[in-house]
């Protein structure tokens, strides 16, 4: 089954000239698509905010290793198992911190995140402890976590647009109100919370399907913060915003490999610099349409000739 | 052997207590927790070593300028960032992201000027012991001790007692109205966060004492943030003694189970807390009024 | 008259809600019939909007009860009792900022969207069927407010008295059996207050439902109101019409400052 995957890229990628180098590039913006588009439903849409999501980053990646190297289960059905498995966690998690206020629940978000790592690290038997986990299939070739990133966003987009989607943002803006007509902000932050934690469970199979080797380190609060970081450069509240969001963050390093150190610190200032002065982000509270694109931009234009105009004038 | 660990832990617990309150000052007033915190005492502690290793200033020079470090970024973090934020009516968690970011910033950009090299302090520590009874006690551990001890009192005496302190009682009771009364809300403010930044700064000097300065030494600000919910957001003395209950329990684990579930544990003991307690030991129950 | 004995919309017996060693609402209680509109009436700090947030679920009463339709609802959570069928406004509008006017209407719709997971992400013909439902019912709800051409704003773009109207829209799509309004004058000038007064009547008539009100504006209690009660310090000092109410002695020296 991998092979057959494997192979059907392999073609399309000699055919198209696509090296290994540009695959794994696109493989890893797959990964963060995925990861990030769980964050902005749950940041986003909920206003919720975890620094777990690192964590069931983690659980979906073990999961998965787990699963196919020592069941040697179908690594499709692996992934469905380990994604459903992080929600399961974060469905549990959710049912108890959830009733939390704040920063109480943000807390044990953050908490819950490092005591995986933790664990994950001691449970040597199981994991491989701090030397990692080797011997993945190779099963994240570049079509497929393309496939995955599509079919992903195209979930959170229905999902976000349906009543679903709608009463979580009704949450996001006012929580008192949304219960008053009617909308359980219990069992609906529950739910973004899950859907976020699934998404971060894909995202982590993804991730280790491609490194074929996971250790814990990888999964740790730095790996959530740089998550939120993508959310908000992206901008708030917007599903194609975090698409543009997490492939800008991937590839600006890789296309200025020299500054690749000073990524953080470069994303740290925009985040701050976007909170300040404009909140909503890239695309905050709007989606990108192309309609609209291009009458802004026929508007830009019109504005400057009007300008101009203006100027002849006097 | 156990007073041993105890004082330790109780040492290491006044280190937490240090930034535990300043996470509780600003929460009280501002309903947010600092995130860059910890990064505040980061930079207090590189601002002693480039006076006392590279400077060559005495040490007590070195340790003023390292807490004044830690008072300036402080403050210029709420005048330049956090104020703005506020005044945009933003809801709280952007504050909160705001200050993920910051603590980004710091970081990296310690990551970018010292390098990821653990430094020690160029000044002779006193690395002797004191014997009572069976335990061995570091003085170091007594002497930071001793320094935290006075610190918090002075602060304690700061809140309950002085002109100062009734004015940010006033303004975690009820921005508002402490406002419309002539309570002077940014200037109170920014002093919090002056003082607050100070009590970092101690931190980190002190902690870089006992375990060297580094750039991601900043981290220890998220034990703190623990210990100020333990404690309860929003109380100084919660923050105090939830910080000295960490202290013991990380020490103790350390030492009788595994120090690599020392955090384990800790998480383990907040969140247990938390679901017995919602507002930590002591917190107050908010209530979102309709 | 009527074909049979029915419970009354609300009742509310001995409601008691202290908070710390205050009394908000102090032996509260309350009888209103079907088709009713009823104000509530009192200085600030009476416990109104207590006794709102009581009804609602916000808080659960120390003691007492309050049954809907004869129904228990005492310590209900909030969407639980908006969804048995009470649909309530603020005293400081909370309407969903962000959002567009109609979308505000819609998630308050929210019931009447009774596709699944599946369906949603699918786009089965019962999803499409409903959401058509959904913008049908709003656009319907946005007409009787005058809010039609507004549709596509943000909530938080539309002037003050409009805002109260969308918040009476929302609420109104719960199809609520009653409505509880939190000061729905407040901030309107004369003319404001007597079409809001129309207003309010019209719905009552159009949909059958019955109210209850806090208001300050004595004209509009007077000219809307079949019963009131006023409150003082969480306490009920009077009941009856409006007319009896403003000549009782009681009231008069609460609110002309005998306290």
């Amino acid at each position: 089954m991998v092979q057959v995957f494997n192979s059907i890229n392999n073609a399309f990628c000699s055919f198209f000239g696509i090296n290994s180098y540009v695959q794994g590039v696109i493989v890893l913006m797959c990964v963060n698509i995925i990861a990030v588009l769980g964050m902005s439903v749950l940041t986003g849409f909920t206003r919720l905010f975890s620094f777990g999501n690192a964590g069931f980053m983690s659980i979906g990646a073990y999961a998965v290793a787990i699963l196919t190297v020592r069941y040697h289960v179908n690594f499709l059905i692996a992934i469905v198992l380990g994604a459903a498995f992080a929600g399961l966690v974060a469905y549990l998690l959710g049912s108890i911190t959830l009733k939390l206020h704040g920063d109480y629940f943000l807390i044990t978000c953050l908490g819950f995140g490092e005591c995986v790592r933790v664990l994950f690290n001691y449970t040597k038997k199981l994991t491989g402890g701090s030397a990692g986990f080797p011997g993945i299939p190779n099963y994240s070739s570049m079509l497929f976590a393309v496939l995955c990133a599509v079919l992903a966003f195209f979930i959170a987009w229905r999902f976000i647009h349906s009543k679903y989607g709608r009463n979580l943002t009704s949450i996001r803006e006012n929580e008192l109100a949304a219960e008053a007509v009617g909308i359980d902000a219990f069992r609906y932050k529950r739910m973004s919370f899950t859907f976020s934690a699934i998404y971060a469970g894909w995202a982590g199979a993804l991730y280790g399907g491609y490194l074929m080797y996971i250790v814990p380190a990888s999964f740790n609060l730095a790996k959530s913060c740089e998550l939120i970081t993508t959310t908000v450069i992206g901008g708030l509240g917007s599903l194609t915003g975090s698409l543009f969001g997490a492939i800008i963050v991937t590839l600006l390093p890789e296309i200025f490999r020299g500054l690749a150190n000073y990524r953080m610190l470069f994303y740290g200032i925009a985040v701050v610099l976007i909170i300040m002065f404009k909140p909503s982000g890239l695309y905050g509270y709007k989606e990108f349409s192309l309609k609209r694109f291009i009458a802004n931009i026929k508007k830009l234009f019109s504005g400057r000739k009007a300008e101009a105009g203006k100027e002849g004038a006097k | 052997m156990l007073l041993q660990q105890i004082i330790t832990g109780i040492s290491i617990g006044g280190i937490y207590a240090l930034l535990a309150t300043g996470y509780s000052l600003i929460y009280s007033l501002l309903d947010f927790s600092n995130w860059s915190h910890g990064e505040f005492a980061m930079i207090g502690a590189y601002v002693a070593i480039v006076f006392s290793n590279i400077l060559g200033t005495p040490f007590l020079i070195a340790a003023v300028m390292g807490v004044i470090g830690g008072a300036a970024i402080s403050f210029l973090s709420e005048r330049f960032a956090y104020r703005r934020i506020r005044s945009n009516g933003a809801p709280n968690m952007f504050l909160m992201i705001a200050a993920m970011g910051l603590s980004n910033v710091f970081q990296q950009a310690a990551n970018l000027i010292f390098t990821g090299q653990y430094r020690s302090y160029s000044f002779k520590l006193p690395v002797s012991t004191i014997k009572i009874g069976q335990a061995y006690i570091g003085v170091l551990d007594l002497i930071s001790l001793g320094i935290t001890a006075v610190i918090l009192v002075v602060l304690i005496y700061l809140i309950n007692k002085t002109k100062f302190g009734l004015d940010v009682r006033a303004i975690a009771c009820n921005q508002k109205a402490a406002r419309v009364l002539g309570i002077r809300v940014d200037q109170s403010i920014a002093t919090v966060f002056l003082l607050a930044g100070s009590l970092a700064g101690t931190a980190g000097i002190l902690y870089g004492m006992k375990y060297n300065v580094f750039p991601t030494m900043g981290n220890v600000g998220l034990k703190a943030f623990i210990a100020s919910v333990i404690g309860g957001l929003g109380s100084v003395p919660g923050a105090i003694v939830g910080a000295v209950l960490l202290g013991v329990l990380e020490t103790l684990v350390s030492a009788y189970i595994s120090s690599s579930l020392r955090d384990f544990f800790s998480f383990a003991l907040l969140i247990v807390l938390l679901l017995v307690k919602p507002s930590g030991l002591f917190g107050v129950d908010v209530q979102d009024k309709a | 008259m009527s074909k049979e004995i029915t419970a009354p919309v609300l009742e509310m017996q001995n409601v008691e809600k202290h908070f710390g060693g205050v009394h908000a609402i102090d032996n509260f209680s309350v009888k209103i019939e079907q088709g009713q509109i009823h104000g509530l009436i009192g200085p600030n700090g009476a416990g109104k909007t207590t006794i709102f947030n009581n009804i609602t679920g916000i808080y659960a009463p120390d003691s007492g009860k309050i049954l809907f339709l004869g129904k228990d609802i005492t310590g209900s959570s909030p969407h639980k009792v908006a969804q048995l069928g009470i649909g309530r406004t603020f005293q400081n509008i909370r309407l969903f900022s962000n959002l567009s006017v109609m979308e505000n209407v819609i998630i308050a719709s929210g019931m009447d969207a009774t596709y699944n997971m599946p369906q949603a992400l699918l786009h089965t013909k019962k999803y499409t069927e409903r959401e058509k439902h959904l913008q049908d019912k709003a656009m319907n709800l946005l007409e009787i407010v005058g809010l039609q051409d507004k549709a596509g704003e943000r909530a938080n773009s539309l002037p003050y008295g409009h805002q109260r109207k969308l918040e009476i829209a929302r609420a109104m799509a719960l199809e609520p059996k009653l409505l509880l309004l939190d000061e729905p004058a407040a901030g309107m000038n004369a003319d404001e207050s007597k079409e809001l007064v129309e207003f309010v009547r019209q719905i009552r008539d159009r949909f059958d439902i019955t109210i209850l009100m806090i208001e300050h504006h004595m004209d509009v209690v007077t000219n809307l109101c079949d019963y009131c009660t006023v409150l003082n310090f969480g306490k009920t000092i009077a009941v009856g019409t409006p007319a009896e109410v403003k000549s009782d002695p009681e009231v008069i020296r609460a609110y002309l400052g005998g306290t």
